[in-house]
């Protein structure tokens, strides 16, 4: 057990453990702070795996923009005057079966392949650099890249659309 | 080192947790936030094999990188259609948003 089995292992408990604490909380604030956790949780996995900018997007992203958003819908959404409603919708068993059976199929087949052990090649910082020139380079990915921001402009116009107050 | 295999454990589960969530909570943000596990554990998955099968490419990176603004964008509409929702209906229970049910 080194010291990196031993960070994995509490970082995926970390994040399972909140994941679980997510879809099982009545309390939707409670849900939300659980969320972020979870999110915390997969940056430190992105640090593991040599992949430092994307725990940094993580962060700032998933845990910046998209759980402060679901925080936000949360308190916008408050229904405080209602009688105590079951938290689970009227599928949940199917749902509960069909999320166990999912795991155990992906998990029995991922599972017979003979995954690497460790890693090959070391990665560098530069790895950055190349993330960046690979996302503006016209062999690579500027195309994504450019639809990408036009989905998020196109994003932005239609939530301030969608969820502004009519007069 | 750590195995690849416990990475793609790690991000079944948290796939499957999100499953879960996403069929089986009553509030719409609930179903929202089960959505956004899901796609963090896809997230996972694509570093992982980006770190273990081909570290000498940038494309499990990349890939990434467009899975979070994809999240981003869709996490934006989909709390915007809910408060919207919530304006109209004074109710974010997708048992009682049954319009379009048959």
């Amino acid at each position: 057990m080194t010291v990196a089995k031993g960070v994995f292992l509490i970082l995926s408990a970390v994040t399972l453990g909140s994941a679980l604490a997510v879809v099982t909380q009545r309390n939707l604030f409670h849900a939300a702070l659980f969320l972020i956790l979870s999110f915390f949780g997969v940056a430190g996995l992105y640090v593991l795996l040599d992949a430092a900018f994307l725990a940094g997007i993580q962060v700032l992203i998933y845990i910046g923009a998209i759980a402060i958003l679901i925080i936000f819908a949360v308190m916008l959404t408050r229904q405080m005057m209602r009688p105590v409603e079951p938290q689970v919708n009227l599928q949940w068993a199917w749902a509960a079966g069909l999320s166990f059976a999912f795991l155990a199929l992906v998990l029995w087949v991922t599972l017979r392949i003979p995954w690497p052990e460790q890693v090959s090649v070391p990665v560098t910082a530069e790895s950055i650099t190349r993330l960046g020139q690979a996302l503006m380079d016209p062999q690579q990915y500027v195309l994504p890249f450019e639809v990408a921001s036009v989905l998020l402009f196109v994003a932005l116009v239609g939530s301030v659309a969608i969820a502004r107050e009519r007069d | 080192m750590i195995p690849l295999s416990w990475y793609l454990i790690v991000a079944t589960a948290l796939f499957a947790i999100g499953l879960y969530g996403a069929l089986s909570r009553r509030n719409a943000i609930a179903i929202l936030m089960g959505i956004e596990l899901m796609l963090n554990a896809v997230n996972i998955n694509l570093v992982a094999f980006w770190r273990y099968l081909t570290p000498h490419r940038i494309t499990g990176q990349a890939f990434a990188i467009f899975v979070f603004a994809v999240a981003a964008a869709e996490a934006a509409v989909g709390l915007a259609l809910i408060i919207s929702v919530y304006r109209n209906r004074d109710t974010v229970d997708v048992e009682k948003i049954n319009l379009l049910k048959w």
